[in-house]
């Protein structure tokens, strides 16, 4: 993500996390401002064009992220203390979020099942330190079920690999 | 007494076996959802959405309508004895849930929370049984202005009502109608904002937003809390309900009040959150034993939960008669009745009047199963929440991403629904509100289609929104409520000085 962080500090503090993301939001604002141009925000012979509408919402979404920003700016002292995400606790959320991260891209490379079962496996033996046993019957349990309820039971396919495929699905 | 002979049809359809049995596996599931972290009303009625295309349409929505009544009871499990809010709207039963769990008092505060829920919803359902169809008959002579005037009034509703800083929910609803706006414009045919991707031809699903910022966004949360499920043991005899039952009737004002306030919230979608919030701070001043609130007092229960479950069942209100659904879940809700080929709106009820009033009749039923089912199976709910989270929320996560597969059967959406969850996560702690980013999501294209055909009736003009009577003063109370916050802050500044 692009939140910076301070030198001083080992944490994002709450005025730069509002900020970056103020400032993200005037951007979103501006590239819907200016796409909006480029498909006409006036009207044709028909009436209004596709960006009449989106221009408005472009142009308030600008403001409203410069408003917060401007205020963030303003208090910028008085939102000195608080803390967006210390170093303590941003470990948990990545630990959450780089495993979702790799589990996303193998669920495209290797279809939902296999990558499941790693994903699962690898969060219960690295967060819980469960026996392997426990792991093992877990991370194949759930896809199993997966499996029965949906390309089973309800007739709706799933992502599949190659693993799949030599098993003959 | 037409809705009356309206309702027993209703009844007749929905009274079933296998309505009946949708109807307990619904609220089975959702009281699962509600008490799980990560999944709860809205993203677990998206995630399961896909599995009802194959079913007849009036089965499907009330399994669906049913886990979202599950939902609604089951935030109220992990807030009393876990002290863990299951549900944002259940935020405010752990003031003194939790505290009377302490005490011993769990089966008590349970039975408390479950009955007022069901009063609350009950109250609601007898608002929408009468009041919908009367909607509904004067929503047939709206135009164009008068739909962008209810849509304008359902935003600036969030804008004047929520909790977060107005700023930052403007921010999220434009957001929303932004991304709503990608794609191919239907009106024109031009595409907007696609940048030349082809995934971004069909405009972001609202069902995928759903599932990442509260399913993902709320894990992430979650996480970084180190939440360990430690909670009071909770054992409901017959006798603690009965004794419970006893005692609820004297607190008949709270309950009237809560059902109030929840029922304004929901049609003016303010939402089942603020509507809980509201109801506990009207009970805390009204109270006798106001200063008490805090330590247990049932009241302090029995407020917020009414409300809660009044706002989450009326918010249907608006969504079946006027297209406009009134929370996140609903709009949920109505992303199925537009799958099943059924467009909501006042056409609904002259058109498919056997699936509105089957729908109308489960509700009535699926509350009275719903609270059935919870009152005896609490100890099966905390035995799941001692489950650890290091299982948890692998499982949840996988739940999330074939839920946003199934949606449109793309790889794109699982990437597409990590994104909205890493979004989710941020907004929720700078505290940006979703539930207008998801609304505005919905709505967007009707919201602008409905202006454009204003605008093109008018040539431009916006004295369009005053042309008459109706659309005049709903627009003028759009902007009333929107401005609110202002005129608020303005009054709170003049009067400071004079207690200093």
């Amino acid at each position: 993500m692009a939140e910076n962080e301070q030198t001083s500090s080992s944490a994002i503090t709450t005025r730069w996390a509002e900020l970056v993301v103020a400032l993200l939001i005037i951007a979103i604002g501006l590239v819907v401002v200016m796409d909006s141009h480029r498909v006409g925000i006036g009207w044709a012979d028909d009436g209004p064009r596709a960006g009449y509408f989106p221009n408005m919402i472009g142009w308030i979404l600008t403001a409203a992220g410069a408003w917060t920003a401007g205020e963030t700016l303003y208090r910028w002292k008085a939102l000195s203390g608080q803390v967006f995400l210390s170093r303590a606790r941003a470990v948990p959320v990545l630990a959450m979020l780089l495993p979702t991260i790799v589990y996303v891209a193998l669920v495209a490379m290797i279809g939902i099942y296999v990558a499941s079962a790693l994903y699962i496996a690898a969060f219960m033996r690295w967060q819980g330190k469960y026996r392997w046993s426990i792991v093992v019957l877990v991370s194949l349990a759930v896809p199993a079920v997966i499996f029965l309820l949906f390309e089973l039971w309800f007739l709706i396919p799933l992502p599949k690999g190659p693993i799949e495929r030599l098993l003959g699905f | 007494m037409e809705e009356i002979s309206n309702l027993m049809q209703g009844f007749a359809v929905a009274l079933t076996w296998k309505n009946l049995l949708f109807m307990f596996v619904g609220i089975l599931l959702g009281v699962l959802i509600g008490v799980l972290p990560g999944l709860g009303g809205a993203n677990g009625v998206a995630i399961l959405l896909p599995l009802t295309f194959s079913m007849p349409p009036t089965s499907a929505i009330i399994m669906l309508s049913c886990i979202y009544w599950g939902a609604l009871f089951g935030g109220a499990i992990t807030s009393i004895l876990f002290n863990i809010p299951g549900e944002p709207w259940s935020v405010a039963t752990t003031f003194d849930g939790y505290p009377m769990a302490q005490q011993g008092r769990a089966g008590e505060a349970l039975t408390a929370a479950f009955t007022s829920s069901f009063v609350g919803a009950l109250f609601a359902v007898l608002l929408i049984t009468f009041l919908a169809p009367l909607v509904a008959k004067f929503a047939l002579k709206f135009g164009p202005p008068e739909y962008f005037a209810i849509q304008l009034l359902t935003f600036c509703s969030f804008v004047g009502m929520g909790r977060e800083p107005p700023v930052k929910t403007i921010a999220s609803m434009m957001l929303g109608f932004a991304l709503a706006a990608v794609g191919l414009d239907t009106v024109t045919g031009t595409l907007r904002m696609t940048f030349g991707y082809t995934h971004l031809l069909q405009g972001f699903d609202f069902l995928i937003a759903v599932i990442g910022l509260f399913g993902l966004g709320e894990i992430f949360l979650t996480m970084e809390e180190g939440l360990s499920f430690q909670g009071k043991s909770a054992k409901i005899d017959p006798k603690i309900v009965l004794r419970t039952w006893a005692t609820l009737p004297k607190y008949w004002a709270t309950s009237l009040r809560a059902c109030l306030v929840g029922c304004w919230m929901g049609i003016t979608p303010g939402g089942a959150t603020p509507a809980s919030f509201m109801s506990y701070g009207l009970a805390r001043r009204f109270s006798k034993d106001g200063a008490k609130f805090g330590d247990g007092q049932i009241e302090g229960v029995i407020a917020p939960e009414t409300a809660a479950h009044a706002a989450g069942t009326s918010a249907l209100l608006p969504m079946l008669t006027l297209g406009i659904p009134g929370s996140p879940t609903a709009a949920v809700l109505l992303g199925g009745l537009l799958i099943w080929g059924l467009q909501p709106g006042p056409l609904l009820f002259v058109e498919k009047k056997e699936f509105v009033w089957g729908l109308i009749a489960s509700m009535y039923l699926g509350n009275i199963v719903g609270l059935l089912v919870v009152l005896t199976t609490v100890p099966w709910w905390a035995a799941i929440l001692r489950i650890p989270f290091a299982i948890i929320a692998p499982v949840i996560v996988v739940i999330c991403a074939i839920g946003a597969y199934t949606v449109h059967n793309n790889i794109f959406d699982v990437v597409m629904m990590l994104v909205f969850g890493v979004v989710g996560y941020v907004f929720k702690k700078l505290k940006y509100p979703l539930a207008p980013l998801v609304l505005a999501l919905v709505l967007g294209d009707m919201a602008e289609t409905a202006f454009r055909q204003s605008m093109l009736l008018s040539g431009g003009k916006v004295s369009i929104f005053w042309s008459n009577g109706l659309v005049g003063s709903i627009v003028t109370l759009a902007l009333v409520i929107l401005s609110w916050p202002l005129v608020s802050r303005v009054l709170e500044l003049r009067r400071k000085p004079a207690i200093a």
